[in-house]
């Protein structure tokens, strides 16, 4: 651990995860539109355009300012429930970390209270063909990496490939949450579209993160 | 006035306000803080957690404030409205179950009333019961 996740680190996958959001934008609205109301996509581009936006008027001073003013930025313009559920997520994120730069156990704890933060708020549980399908897997496979004495690089990398399997076993899930839950049975056969941007998020932590020195 | 203040939490402002507007004429010549909070801001639909947070500070008068929301992410913002409060604020609010329609009708003429905000609360949790009588 050499001196951990600055402000600049973070600030770079929130910039990622926005790219990979616009670039991902039409793929998650129609996913949701097949089971949802059709705005994930349009609403994580507008929230995340916003946060880094509001990155540059108001550039934050330490790593949990500037995860705590994306939280605030996405519960007030994303428009759907990923706004509160992914707000949420940020700004417990930002609540586990201090003003110190993150090293990596830090930045898997701050996660996990991300993911508890998601569950706080949605009330879901893995297998009900949420976000949480891909968060879960993520947290736990970052966790077991970095005990196993991998470092931070490697260790994201797990953590989004279990992303990726986890967004991948949601197709055959029944929805139990959210709109697509009116849905019932006809939910099955879809992927569901919060786990895809969740993996989308993992993916930009491996762009941004792991080639940082920690 | 010691009244409770009512909140409207609904995907869509439209919706909101003739909401509002169904309520307001059970009310003709008496007052009441009835706040919304809905849509994004340019006009599209959606909840704004933010929003709603202002819109709850702003109809309380210290006497409490009963939330009625429509579904989804309205719920979800609004728990989420509660976490940006005051600590002193947020014990004052409560986030009714209830129907939005009927249950800010039944809400609004009994806060006009000058009720309290749990007996306010258990008015709107009862809005559908006139219909869920009348068709039984």
């Amino acid at each position: 651990m050499a001196d951990g996740l600055h402000t600049a680190d973070l600030e770079a996958w929130i910039r990622e995860f926005a790219r990979v959001v616009a670039e991902h934008r039409e793929e998650l609205t129609a996913l949701d539109s097949a089971i949802g109301d059709a705005d994930h996509g349009t609403n994580m581009d507008r929230g995340m355009t916003a946060a880094v936006g509001a990155l540059e008027a108001a550039p934050p001073a330490d790593p949990a300012a500037l995860l705590k003013q994306v939280g605030m930025t996405l519960v007030s313009k994303v428009g759907g429930a990923s706004g509160p559920l992914y707000g949420t997520f940020f700004l417990r994120m930002a609540g586990a970390l201090g003003p110190e730069p993150a090293d990596a156990a830090a930045f898997a704890r701050a996660l996990r209270a991300g993911l508890e933060g998601v569950v706080a708020r949605g009330k879901a549980e893995p297998g009900d063909k949420t976000m949480l399908d891909a968060l879960v897997p993520a947290c736990d496979a970052l966790d077991e990496a970095l005990a196993s004495g991998k470092p931070l690089g490697a260790a994201l990398e797990a953590a989004a490939d279990a992303a990726r399997q986890g967004r991948d076993a949601t197709i055959p899930l029944v929805a139990r949450k959210g709109r697509a839950s009116y849905l019932g049975e006809r939910s099955a056969g879809h992927q569901d579209p919060g786990a895809t941007s969740t993996a989308l998020l993992l993916d930009a932590a491996v762009s941004a993160l792991a080639g940082s020195q920690s | 006035m010691s009244q409770v203040g009512l909140v409207v939490v609904s995907h869509s402002r439209p919706l909101a306000e003739a909401a509002v507007t169904l309520a307001r004429q059970m009310l003709p010549g008496r007052e009441l803080a009835i706040e919304v909070a809905a849509g994004t801001e340019d006009g599209g639909l959606g909840t704004d957690a933010v929003a709603i947070s202002a819109a709850m500070a702003a109809a309380d008068s210290g006497n409490g404030v009963v939330v009625l929301m429509d579904l989804g992410s309205a719920v979800l913002s609004a728990e989420t409205a509660l976490e940006l409060l005051d600590d002193d604020v947020r014990e004052r609010v409560l986030l009714s179950p209830g129907p939005l329609v009927e249950g800010l009708i039944g809400a609004a003429v009994v806060a006009a009333g000058g009720a309290d905000r749990d007996r306010v609360a258990a008015e709107a949790l009862l809005g559908l019961a006139p219909k869920q009588a009348h068709l039984a």
